[in-house]
């Protein structure tokens, strides 16, 4: 994987524009000052954590006052992270987007662990028949992806770790979102990406060396 | 699309990906430029190749424009 070039978000601080200027002082300060700024910030933490469960709910199992619980949670927790965190803002944006990004994050943890309440879940089953239709595959071509996929099936067999193995089956063969993996291993997404991420490009190392790659770009 | 390249295309990475940590640690800085009009992509390519590929990431940088977006913001 490739990395941020350092100069891109170094470790200086920009000059804060004058909203987020005050905001930090107030933050920082103390007394009634302070805690004026804190009901400011968990009113405008929890409008923004509604509208990303509302915005998200669509395609959610979960509505009415288990969305606003949840919203309510997310504020909460994003109070918290935030205010431990007020040393860190650099002014590399505004105070508000840096905020709000707490906010987003809890929203998106918490449906993740949220996942898990749903009562047909399961981490390990593994289906190898669902692989077609989760990737798109279309009945009618049958003969033609048969092969390919019991030749991912033997790579995912051979070439992966358990881990990795693990990992590509819960997220690719059973659908799970990633949050909710993370939620489940006790993990965090950058590890479970990288994991899924080492997975796809051992196996498609493999079908391109047994032949099976690249088949597309050679008929055309 | 034939399934052979649906697959193919599942299975691509790119080397400029930079993962979800870096992605979430930039991402404020990235929602500003865009919504700003700038061009994140050329400031951050590896972010950029990153939110292609990872589907929580962009996401999450989804509701977070549409958190500035708010009339209220």
């Amino acid at each position: 994987m490739g990395s941020v070039e350092p100069a891109a978000h170094g470790d200086t601080t920009a000059t804060l524009d004058p909203e987020s200027a005050e905001w930090v002082r107030a933050l920082a300060g103390g007394g009634a000052g302070r805690e004026r700024a804190l009901l400011r910030l968990h009113e405008m933490l929890l409008r923004v954590a509604r509208g990303e469960v509302s915005r998200r709910a669509p395609r959610l199992s979960i509505s009415g006052p288990e969305l606003d619980d949840l919203a309510h949670q997310a504020a909460a927790d994003a109070m918290m992270a935030l205010t431990g965190k007020l040393e860190q803002f650099r002014g590399e944006s505004r105070f508000t987007t840096w905020a709000y990004k707490f906010v987003i994050f809890e929203v998106s943890g918490k449906i993740g662990r949220h996942y898990w309440r749903k009562p047909d879940v399961r981490l390990d089953t593994e289906d190898w028949e669902r692989l077609p239709d989760r990737m798109g595959f279309d009945p009618a071509h049958q003969a033609e992806w048969h092969d390919l996929i019991v030749a991912l099936h033997r790579a995912v067999d051979d070439d992966l770790t358990p881990h990795q193995r693990r990992v590509f089956i819960a997220i690719v063969l059973n659908g799970i979102p990633l949050d909710a993996l993370v939620a489940e291993m006790d993990s965090n997404r950058n590890a479970i990406y990288k994991t899924l991420f080492d997975a796809r490009r051992k196996l498609a190392a493999s079908l391109a060396a047994r032949g099976y790659l690249n088949h597309y770009a050679r008929r055309s | 699309m034939s399934e052979w390249s649906q697959l193919e295309r599942f299975l691509q990475t790119d080397p400029e990906d930079v993962g979800c940590g870096e992605a979430m640690e930039i991402m404020h800085v990235y929602a500003d430029l865009v919504q700003a009009g700038a061009d994140p992509e050329a400031r951050y390519p590896g972010v950029a190749a990153h939110l292609r590929a990872c589907g929580p990431c962009a996401e999450d940088l989804e509701g977070l424009l549409a958190a500035l977006n708010d009339p209220h913001d």
